[in-house]
């Protein structure tokens, strides 16, 4: 097996996917010619043609407006946000008419629609190219909300949300689109939109996590594990809907819970995560469970060592993983 | 033009009129809960619009949708039902008066949100561009939308890409209870898709033919690979915005002033002064307008509410 790159795993998945089913077309600010801006859809243009790898104009909520409009006629289209920060103008788009389409029709209209927005910190792009965005989007039922963490899931996850008959948000950890590196197949597979991951057994304690702070959480485990803190680590890869089954199963096993997340603490993703164990493994708890999340601010601030405090990474979450084993 | 296809015209402003008459009445009633906006004085509009149209061409409209749906083939039943939010309407209950639709008659729905279903419309057209079918899509809206951003995107990009879309801007002159001329550095509204060098005109909206006329031409032009068009339909609505509307920003004498200018009545009087159809035969299908939005209205208070778990489903497509 080869080992690639996220970026690459991505760029593959849309090529593979533009091959195999003609109504897929990819839209977006600069997706064309120039290849994206983080590169994703190079050599595309050239390969599918500008009807189908479109470059549109400045404009946000018509490049989600018009993915709804052509899902719903038939096609699939892969929207393209350049940055997650700049989801907004479209979020009226998302929450009011691509969640809502098929219950509005009572399933006569449904949008197979892909929204793919790179998101997070790291990588000194400051406050409107940072951002983690995912809890905006969780808290809408006809949506879909896929964070991947390894070239292998953003592949297939990327695959299975271009087939999915329903409007899927896909973030991707641009921080990892270079850094992270992994095993991809050489043929079809898809991974299913749905089930979390156990990428890591364990028996003191579960980490859940997602995209970048999961491949952190990994590398966190592996240096707590030479103090042999043994930890079981969950991808979550899909934040809705949730896989409930899979945390319920862990946190009984493990009896400690803790969430990562990089988007900022109150009102983030991880406090559904903790709900969920207290409604459903509160007998199993050994300890009150824990969140490690990004500092309440409003965005991740420009100057270096600002970021570093903002940015979580492995030895802040191996700290967090200590407290917690030692409660 | 045969004498049907303009008591077919007729018929369907009448339905129109009839069905939002009782509507109101129901409303007033307390059996249609919630907003409820009325299409009275504006049923030339819709009706000439789509009356040119194949069965390729899609319709995409606002939350002033009863009247289109009744335009694209939905039976008066289907709509008062929804209106009463019963299981048999064309939305089932879950739609309401503002989101109809209805994929198989090519209605692309009502929708609420002012200007949000413009780029809907564009993605419709990119669809029929990209697959290379004939269809056109009717985009309508109101002139309180021509202010929104959705709207410059929207027009922006469909003349960007060349798509088979007609831009409709129903201008009554009012967004809710403000004039244009108060909400627009515009009045003349078709002048904005001149910022986007997309051909435009404008037409009586009161005047049937002539909206079914200018219609049948852009979409004409649309299908031979034009591009785009802009149409303003100037008309009129008799009653206020929602049913709840006190109507303090304009004077009666307006409304009178208009109403006498009534699109139904001059239509009326226009049949039986060109000898198309004599008063007796006129009566005689008023009669059965009324019959057929009496059984509609019996038909939808007969109807079941929708079953409680009807709420969870449909959330997601499960199978494609």
């Amino acid at each position: 097996m080869a080992e690639i790159t996220m970026i690459e795993a991505i760029r593959q998945a849309m090529d593979e996917e533009l091959a195999r089913d003609e109504n897929v077309f990819i839209v977006g600010e600069d997706v064309g010619q120039r290849g994206g801006v983080f590169r994703a859809t190079v050599g595309l243009f050239d390969k599918y043609g500008g009807e189908r790898v479109i470059d549109s104009p400045l404009a946000e909520a018509s490049i989600v407006g018009v993915g709804i409009g052509a899902a719903l006629y038939g096609m699939r289209p892969i929207c393209e946000i350049q940055f997650a920060d700049f989801i907004h103008p479209a979020f009226n788009q998302i929450i009011n008419e691509a969640a809502k389409m098929c219950y509005r029709s009572n399933g006569d209209w449904t949008v197979p629609m892909v929204i793919r927005a790179p998101y997070g910190g790291g990588i000194g792009g400051g406050l409107y190219h940072s951002q983690s965005l995912e809890a905006l989007f969780t808290h809408t039922p006809g949506l879909k909300v896929v964070v991947p963490s390894s070239p292998y899931d953003a592949k297939g996850l990327l695959k299975s949300a271009v087939r999915d008959p329903n409007p899927v948000l896909y973030f991707e950890p641009k921080k990892g689109y270079r850094l992270i590196k992994g095993e991809v197949p050489e043929g079809e597979y898809t991974v299913p939109i749905g089930p979390a991951n156990v990428t890591r057994a364990g028996s003191d304690l579960t980490v859940f996590s997602y995209g970048m702070m999961h491949y952190y959480t990994l590398q966190a485990a592996e240096a707590v594990a030479k103090e042999g803190i043994d930890v079981e680590v969950v991808d979550l890869r899909t934040l809705y809907p949730v896989d409930r089954e899979t945390i319920l199963k862990s946190v009984s096993k493990t009896g400690k819970a803790l969430i990562v997340h990089e988007d900022n603490l109150t009102g983030g993703y991880g406090g559904e995560i903790a709900a969920i164990i207290a409604e459903g493994a509160f007998s199993d708890l050994d300890a009150p469970v824990r969140r490690l999340a990004g500092p309440d601010v409003p965005a991740v601030p420009f100057s270096h060592p600002m970021q570093d405090w903002f940015m979580l990474n492995p030895a802040k979450i191996a700290e967090a993983i200590r407290q917690l084993a030692r409660y | 033009m045969e004498k049907k296809e303009y008591l077919d015209l007729y018929h369907q402003m009448v339905a129109i009129r009839r069905m939002e008459e009782r509507a109101a009445e129901l409303y007033q009633q307390g059996k249609i809960g919630g907003f409820l906006h009325l299409y009275i004085g504006q049923e030339a509009v819709s009706t000439g619009l789509i009356a040119p149209r194949t069965p390729d061409d899609r319709v995409i409209t606002a939350y002033r949708d009863h009247g289109v749906a009744y335009n694209c083939g939905l039976s008066a039943r289907e709509i008062i039902a929804e209106l009463l939010g019963k299981a048999t309407g064309c939305s089932k209950g879950k739609g309401g008066s503002m989101h109809m639709a209805d994929v198989k008659k090519n209605y692309w729905g009502g929708h609420a949100i002012v200007g949000a279903h413009l780029p809907l419309a564009a993605g419709l057209a990119l669809g029929d561009l990209y697959s290379k079918t004939p269809g056109v899509t009717i985009c309508m809206f109101g002139d309180g939308a021509t202010n929104i951003g959705y709207f410059h995107e929207a027009l922006n990009l469909s003349k960007v890409w060349n798509l088979p879309v007609l831009w409709v801007c129903e201008n009554n002159q009012y967004g809710m209870g403000t004039a244009v001329d108060r909400a627009s550095a515009v009045s003349d509204i078709r002048k904005k898709a001149d910022g986007y060098a997309i051909l435009n005109d404008e037409v009586d909206g009161m005047d049937v033919l002539a909206v079914k006329e200018a219609s049948a031409k852009m979409l004409e032009e649309i299908r031979a690979g034009g591009g785009p068009r802009f149409l303003e339909i100037n008309t009129y609505r008799f009653r206020g915005h929602s049913m709840g509307d006190p109507e303090r920003y304009r004077k009666a004498d307006e409304v009178h002033r208009y109403q006498e200018n009534d699109p139904i009545g001059m239509f009326r009087k226009y049949l039986i002064a060109a000898g198309i159809a004599s008063e007796e035969e006129i009566v005689k299908l008023e009669d059965v307008i009324e019959e057929e939005v009496r059984d509609a209205v019996e038909f939808a208070e007969n109807s079941p509410e929708p079953a409680p778990e009807e709420l969870y489903t449909n959330v997601y497509f499960e199978t494609y």
